[in-house]
């Protein structure tokens, strides 16, 4: 819930559709190769350029990964679906009309589970996904680099995308976020889209609107279109559902229009009005038949998901006995959990310690890098190792975490190599550490004194005075034992 | 019975009546050689085709020396200029696309080329391929051989009249609603628009879709069937086009028709088809009947509904179809443009002509939001409607028989300012191409001194069926063999319905 709107007595309805890019290797109509970073228009074959006679042609590649992420979120596939045109005038649009589904998508009525906040303060909710069609990428018009006329690279026209279209049941901005990162962990997790927000391979536009609190009817909601981080699309709903509200407190209404965010003003700003909306003159494309699935075909593809985002957490809750916060956040994204579970796999012993780690140094490593975790310079067997050191007594959670800054920035070195060179192993060889209580006691009569007449509290002072002189390598529960034992006796 | 390769006054070389396998015998036997073959029709299409205007280009044909090979091997052809053609421009008929030149060429043409018959031109046609006249050409209208002042019928109207003047072989057309089969008809050829799927439309520029298909326009059934055969077939480039399986279309043409049932739908005997026209219909039916076929009387209801149908499907797709031509990536761009809304508009509006306009404009219309469900929806169910009558039809009968046209052909200008009266041209042949089914324009008689077609339509991928018949019909009678007067032959058989042959 957005604290804005909660404050002012309004509520909050958004809905989401993300267009993502299939990870097909040719386009969805024709033969072009779908690599993202060609110089402009080397991908764009006859039938992406729209030429005269030519026709497209249907990659079912296309359809097995719309089919799979229909299956992920426990839609229905439809046996029969259809390919329609959407008609309209735009220089990156070579034919003068998408091909997309309308009438008849490949997927309807999914769920996804969501988990929202952190810690304690974490709740789960299911967004219904409404239908996931299929349907071509447009070109790029690019402004850049030329003066007084627009450049037109039609590489990425024809790409195939799936648009997922949820229900209108997320509350705040932090409820959209998170569905849409579930969205994105789960085409990832099923190998149908590379997840690159930068490359634009997953894009997010968001139907905002508000309403006062109890009211039962939705409020006027604005567009915002082609949002390509989470960042962006959080800042982006933050701010239209401000300003929805106070053109409402304002005595004004909302106009239903699309609307851009533009990141560097941190604002959303008209596009067009739904006045000037185009009349699209959806009709079935006559090029293309109508695509025909058998329950066989469906079953046998159902067959090759991998374990889903979901599934995993409950099995690490099961298998590992990690708490849902934890399963849930390991499993956000199939590459943590990938690296989770090869580190489990290097060294089976403490899963608990080996999520505490992948969520809190690790994680933090990946984020100061920005990369994810299959690209992560500490490889989950080199973290391993670093758990076990602190399991078996050699390293303290503070030196580990020293050593494994070690490792990020070395990626040659190992957890025992940087341990001897640095002299980081702990001090637990007890006669090593008698002989440095009895110089602390020796050197702090008055404090011995003090301590022996009653003030309890000096014990710290002298476990800290230990410590200092060993750098604090010792190990703290073996200094505990022999100076209690010194200063009692 | 007739020879195909009779050589007369008419015809002293034996070369403008020779069937393809005619030619076919003379390329191998050594009497010509490709290329003198191909000089042979290159020169009357330069002597004889200034009269016509059937041509928009023509090619150098490419031959190389070493010895073709191929079932049309060294046979000259030309395409109706919808289909791409790497080499040399494809206009389509249009200002839009006046020098386009195709990057690439149609799967019709590679079967050709690959059974090495030998381009010499593209022909003229209605703009877009839409229009019953060809007066709707970017590259003006083109003249009927069998009379100067006369529509060659369109869209498909240089095919037609290139074939008819023996300008060449055999051309390519394609039919969307009645674009093959109506211009044989006025030209006193035979065209086959084959079942829908039938041969691959990757290349042929798209007017309506789910309509059109390619077809061949050709002297006799024999040549478009020889024609057929290498044309047909599945194309992994077009989804469209059908998976079943091709067989020898040549195979039945010598087959008897005795027991051929032949249905004359009662509904087109009415008073929109002239009495002079359907008297040559009726008698070429009777000749079937002499031939050994059964005459039954079906019900095709409902044709102007088809019409009212196909006026607004077509445009539909048309509006969507030609989209693409907006001026940006290829094709007439407008001077100047302000902005890019401005290339749009000046671009289409200088580059279209003015049935293309309307018919976009129409199409625009039937698929606008608060329309769709009254147009669009409602004549796609008299689509279904009208495939259904044909189902019911051709339960009763093996194949179907009546007029391609309700006259011959018509004065130029003299429909031009009233479309609808022009679109009543199509009223026989829309409905075929709403069921998707076969049909045939056969020479069947003249009305003074111009040429009647013969209306042949069979069930789904039984071209070999009407190929046959109008084969059979052929054999008794000499109208396809008649050549205009001024081309080659020395003036027609006059009105009555000669059944005498010319051999």
């Amino acid at each position: 819930m957005s604290r804005y709107a909660a404050d002012a007595g309004f509520e909050v309805v958004i809905g989401l559709e993300i267009h993502a890019q299939l990870a097909t290797r040719s386009k969805i109509f024709s033969g072009a190769s779908t690599a993202f970073g060609a110089e402009p228009n080397v991908q764009a074959c006859a039938v992406d350029l729209g030429l005269p006679g030519v026709l497209p042609v249907f990659n079912e590649g296309a359809l097995k990964m719309a089919t799979l992420f229909g299956l992920a979120i426990n839609a229905e596939i439809a046996k029969v679906s259809s390919f329609d045109r959407k008609n309209y005038f735009y220089p990156d649009l070579p034919k003068g009309y998408q091909i997309t589904q309308l009438a008849r998508p490949i997927v309807s009525g999914g769920q996804v589970r969501i988990q929202v906040g952190e810690g304690d303060q974490a709740y789960q909710k299911t967004i219904n996904v409404t239908r996931a069609h299929l349907e071509e990428d447009a070109g790029k018009s690019l402004h850049e680099n030329f003066e007084s006329v627009t450049g037109i690279d039609l590489n990425r026209a024809g790409t195939p995308l799936i648009e997922i279209v949820s229900e209108p049941e997320m509350a705040s901005a932090e409820e959209a976020v998170a569905y849409a990162r579930k969205i994105h962990a789960i085409v990832q997790y099923i190998g149908i889209c590379d997840g690159n927000m930068q490359e634009g391979s997953f894009r997010v536009d968001a139907n905002v609107s508000v309403r006062e609190k109890g009211q039962t009817e939705l409020g006027t909601r604005t567009e915002i279109k082609n949002l390509n981080s989470f960042r962006f699309l959080q800042r982006a709903i933050e701010f239209e559902i401000e300003r929805q509200i106070d053109v409402i407190e304002s005595g004004q209404s909302v106009v239903q229009a699309t609307r851009l965010y533009d990141p560097q003003k941190d604002e959303t700003r008209l596009m067009r009005t739904k006045e000037e909306a185009e009349d699209y003159r959806y009709f079935p494309d006559p090029d293309l038949l109508p695509i025909t699935l058998s329950e066989a075909q469906i079953e046998q593809w159902r067959a090759e998901l991998p374990e889903l985002p979901d599934a995993k957490a409950e099995r690490y809750q099961a298998e590992y006995g990690l708490n849902r916060y934890d399963a849930t956040v390991l499993t956000a994204s199939r590459a943590t959990a990938n690296y989770f579970e090869a580190v489990l796999s290097a060294y089976p012993k403490n899963p608990k310690l080996a999520a505490n780690w992948v969520q809190g140094s690790l994680a933090a490593l990946l984020n100061r890098l920005e990369i994810d975790a299959s690209q992560s310079p500490v490889k989950p067997e080199v973290l391993a190792t670093l758990l076990e050191r602190i399991d078996d007594g050699t390293l303290s959670n503070k030196l580990a975490r020293e050593v494994f800054e070690v490792l990020a920035e070395d990626t040659d070195k190992t957890v025992d190599g940087i341990i001897e060179e640095r002299g980081l192993k702990q001090i637990t060889d007890s006669s090593e550490i008698e002989a440095l209580v009895d110089k602390v006691i020796a050197d702090n009569p008055g404090q011995v004194a003090a301590y022996r007449g009653g003030k309890d509290k000096l014990f710290g002072f002298f476990v800290g005075q230990v410590m200092k002189a060993t750098g604090g390598k010792a190990n703290p529960k073996a200094v505990n034992e022999i100076l209690k034992s010194r200063l009692d006796s | 019975m007739s020879s195909n390769s009779s050589s007369n006054d008419q015809d002293p070389t034996g070369l403008l009546n020779a069937s393809i396998r005619d030619l076919k015998t003379r390329l191998d036997r050594g009497d010509h050689s490709p290329m003198s073959l191909s000089a042979f029709f290159a020169e009357r299409i330069e002597r004889l085709d200034p009269a016509l205007n059937s041509f928009i280009s023509t090619q150098i044909p490419e031959i190389e020396q070493t010895e073709l090979k191929g079932d049309l091997a060294g046979i000259p052809f030309a395409h109706k200029d919808i289909f791409c053609v790497q080499q040399g421009r494809t206009t389509c008929g249009s200002k839009m696309l006046a020098d386009w030149h195709a990057p690439y060429s149609a799967t019709v043409h590679e079967k050709l080329a690959a059974q090495g018959a030998v381009l010499l031109g593209k022909t003229n046609m209605d703009e877009f391929a839409m229009g019953s006249s060809n007066e709707n050409s970017y590259f003006g209208a083109v003249s009927n051989p069998w009379d100067v002042n006369r529509v060659p019928g369109g869209s498909s109207g240089g095919s037609a009249a290139a074939v008819a003047a023996r300008l060449v072989p055999f051309a390519t057309g394609s039919d969307t609603g009645g674009s093959i089969r109506q211009p044989a008809a006025f030209c006193g050829v035979t065209g086959i628009k084959p079942t829908y799927g039938r041969v691959s439309r990757y290349g042929m520029i798209a007017y309506a879709s789910s309509f059109d298909q390619a077809g061949v326009i050709a002297k006799t059934a024999e040549d478009c069937a020889v024609v057929l055969n290498q044309i047909s077939g599945v194309d992994r480039r077009d989804s469209t086009s059908s998976p079943e399986p091709v067989v020898d279309f040549t195979a039945d043409l010598e087959k008897p028709l005795s027991g051929l049932k032949i249905g004359v739908p009662k509904q087109w005997f009415s008073e929109a088809l002239d009495n002079r026209v359907a008297e040559q219909v009726e008698a070429a039916i009777a000749e079937l009947e002499c031939a050994g076929g059964t005459r039954v009387e079906i019900d095709l209801p409902d044709a102007d509904i088809a019409l009212s149908a196909y006026y607004l499907l077509a445009p539909a797709e048309a509006s969507s179809n030609l989209s693409r031509f907006d001026g940006v990536r290829f094709g007439y761009r407008c001077d100047n443009p302000q902005d890019i809304t401005d290339l749009f508009e000046r671009s289409r509006s200088e580059g279209f002509g003015p049935e293309v306009q309307r018919r976009i404009l129409a199409g625009t219309y039937a698929l606008s939001a608060g329309y769709y469900d009254a147009f669009y929806l409602r004549a796609q169910k008299a689509r279904r409607l009208i495939a259904g009558h044909f189902e019911q039809a051709l339960s009763q009968c093996d194949v179907i028989a009546g007029p391609v046209t309700p006259t011959v052909a018509f004065k130029k200008g003299e429909h031009s300012a009233d479309p609808a009266q022009m679109y009543l041209q199509d009223l026989f042949t829309i409905p075929v191409n709403l069921a998707g089914l076969p049909g045939m324009s056969v020479p069947a008689g003249f009305v003074d001194g111009l040429p009647v077609g013969l209306q042949l339509i069979g069930r789904h991928f039984a071209e070999a069926q009407i190929l046959n018949v109008a084969h059979q019909y052929q054999q008794r009678v000499d109208f396809h063999q008649r050549i205009p007067p001024g081309f080659g032959g020395e003036g027609f058989g006059g009105d009555e319905h000669n059944t005498g042959g010319a051999a």
